[in-house]
């Protein structure tokens, strides 16, 4: 009896798994609801910079190559062959050649060819006869010389000096092939791509609606019939429509824990995810202004800073204490906690807040005479808030700051003038990747260097480490450059931020990435169990 | 008359003409334009790519040209294009209003049906305690902040009936057109109608205190006569002054309600496009609604020599 029993219930388990497996086979058909937080600018991603584009435009193109949509940390190693079949340096690794694929059509039926990918580089380099309207990556290949085709299946990049990350920078969210024979003017109104999904309409305050490719090179892909992006400006208005089911998938990354919780108990079978978005949020001194100009109170300040405060007040305790790089586990990059902790300013807080008020004190400061400072900040709750917290931080050694919230317009123009003496911003990562944070952030002559820092040692450091090949060798040279940019208060990182994305569990195969909020939407093996 | 009609006219015009030069300036006095606001989300300021796309879009041109420019091109029906979707400025605001316009309408008709009836049965049940209930009812609607009410209506479908009454789609058929626009407009509704009804309801309890309402009565009329016939017709003059105001107030001032419910009306486009500095949107459509305003009010005044006698008479 007990084996007929035992043998009744092992059938009974081969077939729920045999059931269980059918259920988890992709499914043809449907169009996913996702909600966007805003109208983005356009849909030309070379032309913007701010993922409100990445997310619904990704599935429009291809690039040569793509981090793997299914492995959430972006690194080298989950590089894949996209447009490219496959790449390969040559032995001094100054150039880098990609075979192209075969038989990919745009969505205007003309094929793509090697031609289309110069004719983007050459977009890119600003060396087109036609122009962008704005080009904000035009840095990340400075140190490309030229992009030469060899026939029409045959791309080569060749470099100044040998730059391993310039695959990273091509596998981003941010760096699709555009056609040769559209102007980039109708790709910012209606892009034509190779991806699996076609551009329908974009209707300002409404929706942009993208449908099934029929001639994706992929064949059987992508699974879905569409997707349509609703646009709703508000959260709670949003939140209620993925509760109420009008929407599928919440806009990526932009739940915060108290949301994800409201969500749960309103609807405990959604999914839920907080990762890191590899955006930082930062302390900036005008290094140029007196008092500031002195290095001894700078770096006052940065010993003032209690990252786990923010990080316990503005999220919920969801955030990362690092330096300019993503820390790990999800960040590749980020100094490692030895190292971190034996970084000035985040040991003890008390003992270095000691130091600080020693410092101010030797500057002529105190209880009775503080120094009196404004606080620039963008006039936005995720600038103003954490901005609130660092003035009331800053009390502690003696600095009396008022907040001066800017007209959000107006922020990067005052930045850049130098018209702030303190201030605090964010500084999203495309990538998680050591070339694109130092350069764009640090180098002496980069538009985003906003404190003007300017290390000429150090840049030939970031020069060294973009050139190294060898994995374990950069990441040293990466730590020693993120802990000197710390200690030296380039622009003092307060804390990287953790946001979440929820989806109904009938939504397969999405995967959010751990180390950058703009490389993950592709979707294209994205199916619906209904 | 025609000699006021025409004066109207010509003062709407003259009016349309002053809010074309405030707004054009007001404008360009807000920090940053397109070009900035573009930049801002690469985190950076490329001052000659700005400069070049400053002088694409005319933003360069001595303030004077850029107004002759946009009022010429308003009289030849040309309003140019959005700086942010790069489409006709015609194209984006033309399909937007009819939403407004419907939206506007349900609330509008809301107040009346609601706020002038209720108003008259407060003001002839005076001290009664239908007349108290109604007080709290209108008080509590002038009170209630419009985007607390649109989400907790949104908070109560989602929880008992799972479902949620925003704009995803355009909505297909005139049930499904009435019952998407029904439920914000009541929203809004009760706000007007609470506004309405206590002018309804003030402006009753004064005429009905008047000389002509006790002969009326001391005549023998019947009491719904008296109320309806001889007392409402004198009390409406400034309820229909707040009713037209309430009109030209909704085809510019739903931005809470449109944003709470998702609707892509006039409103929420305005402050879009004001966020994009998209001058051509924001100017156009600004003299939309201030014609829509002007026009409203030149009706009311019609509609006073209508309603009031001594009015026509007098002019």
């Amino acid at each position: 009896m007990t084996a007929k029993l035992t043998a009744l219930a092992a059938a009974m388990l081969a077939a729920a798994s045999v059931a269980g497996a059918r259920a988890a086979e992709p499914k043809h058909g449907g169009i996913l609801h996702i909600y966007h937080r805003e109208t983005p600018p356009s849909l030309s991603i070379h032309e913007e910079a701010t993922f409100s584009v990445n997310v619904p435009a990704m599935g429009i193109f291809n690039n040569l190559v793509i981090y793997d949509q299914h492995v959430p940390q972006n690194s080298l190693q989950t590089i894949r062959p996209e447009l490219a079949t496959s790449w390969a340096w040559s032995k001094d690794n100054l150039s880098l050649t990609f075979k192209l694929r075969h038989g990919v059509t745009w969505h205007d039926g003309k094929p793509f060819s090697a031609k289309d990918v110069k004719c983007t580089f050459d977009l890119l380099q600003d060396k087109a006869s036609d122009k962008f309207r704005k080009n904000p990556r035009k840095d990340w290949y400075a140190n490309v010389a030229d992009v030469t085709i060899n026939g029409e299946d045959e791309v080569t990049f060749h470099l100044r000096r040998p730059q391993p990350s310039l695959l990273a920078m091509l596998a981003s969210g941010y760096t699709p092939i555009y056609p040769c024979h559209v102007s980039p003017a109708q790709m910012r109104t209606h892009p034509i791509g190779t991806g699996p999904f076609k551009f329908v309409e974009m209707k300002q305050n409404e929706s942009i609606k993208l449908v099934r490719n029929e001639n994706y090179w992929k064949k059987g892909l992508p699974y879905l019939d569409g997707i349509e992006y609703t646009i709703i400006r508000n959260r709670a208005t949003a939140v209620l429509a993925f509760v109420a089911g009008k929407v599928d998938v919440t806009f990526p990354t932009e739940m915060t824990k108290a949301l994800i919780a409201d969500i749960k108990k309103q609807d405990p079978t959604a999914i839920c995810e907080i990762k890191p978005i590899n955006v930082n949020t930062n302390l900036i001194v005008n290094r140029d202004s007196p008092p500031f100009n002195d290095p001894q109170l700078r770096r006052a300040m940065a010993l003032a800073l209690d990252r786990k405060a923010f990080i316990d007040i503005i999220l919920q305790g969801e955030g990362d204490i690092g330096g300019t790089l993503l820390p790990p586990p999800e960040g590749v990059w980020g100094m490692p906690p030895d190292i971190l902790k034996t970084v000035s300013g985040y040991g003890d807080v008390n003992k270095d807040r000691e130091e600080a008020r020693a410092i101010m004190k030797k500057l002529g400061y105190g209880p009775d005479k503080p120094l009196k400072i404004k606080v620039s900040t963008r006039n936005l709750a995720t600038y103003r808030d954490p901005a609130v917290v660092l003035i009331d931080q800053l009390k502690q050694i003696y600095i009396d700051g008022e907040l001066e919230p800017v007209e959000s317009s107006a922020w990067f123009a005052k930045v850049a003038r130098k018209d702030y003496t303190v201030g605090l911003n964010l500084t999203g990562n495309g990538i998680d990747d050591p070339d694109q944070a130092f350069y764009e952030n640090y180098a002496c002559t980069s538009e985003r260097n906003y404190t003007h820092y300017c290390n000429k040692d150090l840049e030939k450091l970031f020069d060294a480490q973009s050139a190294e090949t060898d994995l374990a060798k950069r990441k040293k040279l990466v730590w020693e450059i993120d802990k000197k940019l710390q200690e030296d208060v380039a622009r003092p990182i307060l804390f990287h931020a953790r946001t979440g994305t929820c989806w109904k569990p009938y939504v397969k195969n999405l995967t959010i990435m751990s180390n950058s909020a703009y490389n993950g939407y592709r979707f294209e093996d994205i199916w619906l169990d209904k | 008359m025609g000699t006021y009609l025409v004066r109207r006219f010509a003062l709407m015009l003259l009016t349309l003409f002053g809010i074309s030069v405030l707004i054009f300036v007001m404008l360009r006095m807000v920090p940053g334009n397109i070009a900035d606001i573009l930049f801002d989300a690469a985190g950076m300021i490329d001052v000659s790519e700005k400069a070049k796309l400053e002088h694409e879009l005319g933003l360069d041109k001595p303030i004077v040209v850029q107004y002759v420019e946009w009022i010429g091109g308003l009289a030849r029906g040309d309003l140019g294009y959005s700086y942010v979707s790069e489409k006709p400025a015609l194209d984006e605001i033309a399909p937007r209003i009819p939403i407004t316009a419907k939206l506007a309408g349900l609330a509008l008709a809301f107040s009346i049906v609601f706020g002038v009836p209720l108003g008259v049965l407060s003001a002839v049940k005076q001290n009664s305690t239908l007349d108290y209930i109604l007080r709290v009812v209108s008080l509590s609607g002038l009170s209630m902040p419009a985007f607390w009410l649109g989400l907790l209506i949104l908070m109560v479908f989602v929880s008992s009936f799972g479902s949620i009454p925003i704009y995803t789609d355009p909505p297909k058929g005139f049930w499904n057109t009435l019952w998407l626009y029904s439920v914000p407009a009541a929203a809004v509704g009760f706000r007007s109608s609470a506004l309405v009804m206590r002018l309804t309801r003030s402006s009753m309890l004064e005429v009905l205190r008047q000389d002509y309402i006790r002969t009326a009565r001391a005549k023998g009329a019947a009491e719904w006569m008296v109320n309806y016939r001889h007392a409402l017709r004198n009390a409406l003059l400034p309820v229909v002054t707040v009713i037209g105001i309430e009109a030209a107030f909704l085809m510019g001032g739903l931005i809470v309600t449109e944003t709470v419910f998702n609707i892509p009306g006039v409103a929420r486009f305005l402050v879009e496009a004001i966020r994009w500095r998209d001058y051509p949107i924001v100017q156009n459509l600004v003299m939309f609604i201030a014609a829509v305003a002007v026009t409203v009010n030149f009706l009311i005044d019609l509609l006073y020599a209508v309603l009031d006698p001594r009015i026509r008479y007098s002019s």
